[in-house]
């Protein structure tokens, strides 16, 4: 099984702080130095796709964060369980599970939302930043430790998409949260970025400024 | 680690009946939730063809039990009350999508009246549903006539992927005002209304039949016409039955 290796569990004491430094690391790691979009390049099929506005994209940032915590508890309270053969599949069912009541629940008491976000709350299921975490540190890790890297990783991928977002918003619709900021008196809007032509923009800004500050080069 | 086939069977027939029991729970549970939701959506977009309504704010379902008075007909203009099984046809929950798929004599084709706020005999609009094709999948919408069956009162488009900024324009406010007044028929005879080919902004520029169109989005505005075009042959009968009726008055 291709699981990550961390620093050696063996030493990890059963005392250890719910938050000890180690723990720290797997909630931080992925907001900047490990960014699942803007480092390792995942999910950005849906970075694009929903990021227009900033309503539809913080609905979908809490239910990628929902299933990412709970698919990476409920795969590390079964990892042992787990037959190696058919991880995959039981992985992909759990996540489906959970992506399936996030898009009943959405139909059910924001039908509005569910409208405008559609197929892609479908499709988190495809997202490969959840299905990567389950595969490379739910099926090897402890429970608490799992829950921490999926809040990690979702509010990683949550606070990229909704920069994104609030940029694309902001020079595409003249709005905020669908606040009007200025109106076409002031400077007109720029249908680019409406198109998915501007979430590349704003997303390789994002990459650019945050790699000229770690410092971080691909190999 | 490697475990026996029956164990591996046996572990994903555990996990299949564990999340089937989950999901078909929490579709029970939400069922209720969803089906008002789905109905409030539906009315509130009848309702937004002829008036600036605000789901959130409004009383859209009273308002909607107040005023539209809704009923059923076919590709001749004949009332009809119950489907080929004898079941009670519900306007409202009438599959617009499903029918549109086939020949006009085949559709059931809602009607909703908007009902006069004063006199409740006298018909205000009349609004019909639609759905047809735009560029990249299904455009639907509804339009409403004035009482005389030929001025467009007002119309409400959706769509389910047009381009963000281009055909996507068709849900804004802007462009469906554009058709508001347009005229349908001339004489008995019907010609529609036609979106034309680029967007001048000039609404002098157009005649009665004719509406401003959508730079960029030509394909999307021709799926409008088409679908707008197709409905309205569908509904003509019923609209000179009703047309005539009143000239009789």
């Amino acid at each position: 099984m291709s699981t990550e290796v961390l620093e050696p569990t063996a030493t990890t004491k059963k005392s250890e702080p719910l938050f000890s430094k180690r723990r720290r690391k797997f909630v931080l790691d992925p907001l900047n130095d490990d960014n699942p979009i803007t480092v390792q390049v995942l999910g950005i099929c849906s970075a694009l796709a929903v990021t227009v506005k900033m309503e539809p994209t913080l609905i979908m940032a809490v239910s990628v964060v929902f299933v990412i915590v709970f698919s990476n508890l409920i795969i590390s309270l079964l990892r042992n369980l787990i037959p190696g053969r058919v991880r995959i599949i039981v992985q992909l069912g759990v996540i489906a599970t959970f992506v399936t009541l996030v898009s009943e629940v959405l139909k059910a008491y924001n039908y509005e939302m569910y409208k405008v976000l559609g197929a892609f709350v479908g499709l988190i299921i495809t997202n490969c930043i959840v299905m990567g975490r389950l595969e490379a540190f739910a099926m090897g890790n402890k429970p608490w430790d799992s829950v921490l890297d999926g809040l990690g990783s979702g509010f990683g991928y949550a606070w990229v998409i909704l920069t994104v977002a609030f940029f694309r918003e902001l020079l595409g619709s003249g709005s905020v949260f669908n606040h009007q900021i200025y109106d076409a008196s002031i400077m007109p809007t720029n249908s680019l970025f409406i198109d998915s032509i501007g979430a590349f923009m704003v997303l390789g800004i994002l990459i650019w400024i945050q790699r000229t500050k770690t410092g971080y080069v691909e190999h | 680690m490697q475990r026996s086939n029956t164990y591996i069977l046996v572990f994903t027939a555990i996990m299949t009946i564990i999340i089937g029991g989950v999901l078909s729970l929490a579709s029970q549970l939400l069922g209720p939730a969803q089906k008002k939701s789905i109905e409030l959506d539906t009315k509130s977009q009848i309702l937004s063809a002829v008036m600036d309504i605000d789901k959130k704010k409004d009383d859209v379902l009273g308002i909607y039990d107040k005023r539209i008075h809704s009923f059923v007909v076919d590709a001749q203009g004949n009332v009809v009350e119950t489907d080929e099984k004898g079941n009670k046809i519900i306007p409202e929950n009438v599959n617009v999508l499903k029918y549109s798929k086939k020949p006009c004599s085949e559709r059931l084709l809602p009607v909703f009246m908007l009902m006069n706020e004063q006199d409740a005999n006298k018909v205000d609009a009349y609004i019909f549903p639609m759905y047809g094709n735009g560029l990249w999948n299904k455009i639907y919408g509804y339009i409403a006539l004035e009482a005389d069956m030929n001025t467009i009162k007002g119309v409400s488009f959706g769509h389910v992927q047009e381009t963000p900024g281009l055909g996507a324009r068709i849900a804004t406010k802007e462009i469906q005002d554009r058709f508001k007044g347009k005229k349908i028929f001339e004489g008995d005879e019907l010609v529609s209304v036609v979106m034309l080919k680029g967007e001048k902004k000039d609404p002098s520029l157009f005649g009665p039949h004719e509406v401003d169109g959508m730079s960029g989005a030509t394909l999307t505005g021709k799926g409008l016409n088409a679908m707008i075009k197709d409905y309205l042959e569908c509904y003509k009968p019923f609209l000179l039955k009703t047309k005539n009726q009143q000239a009789a008055l």
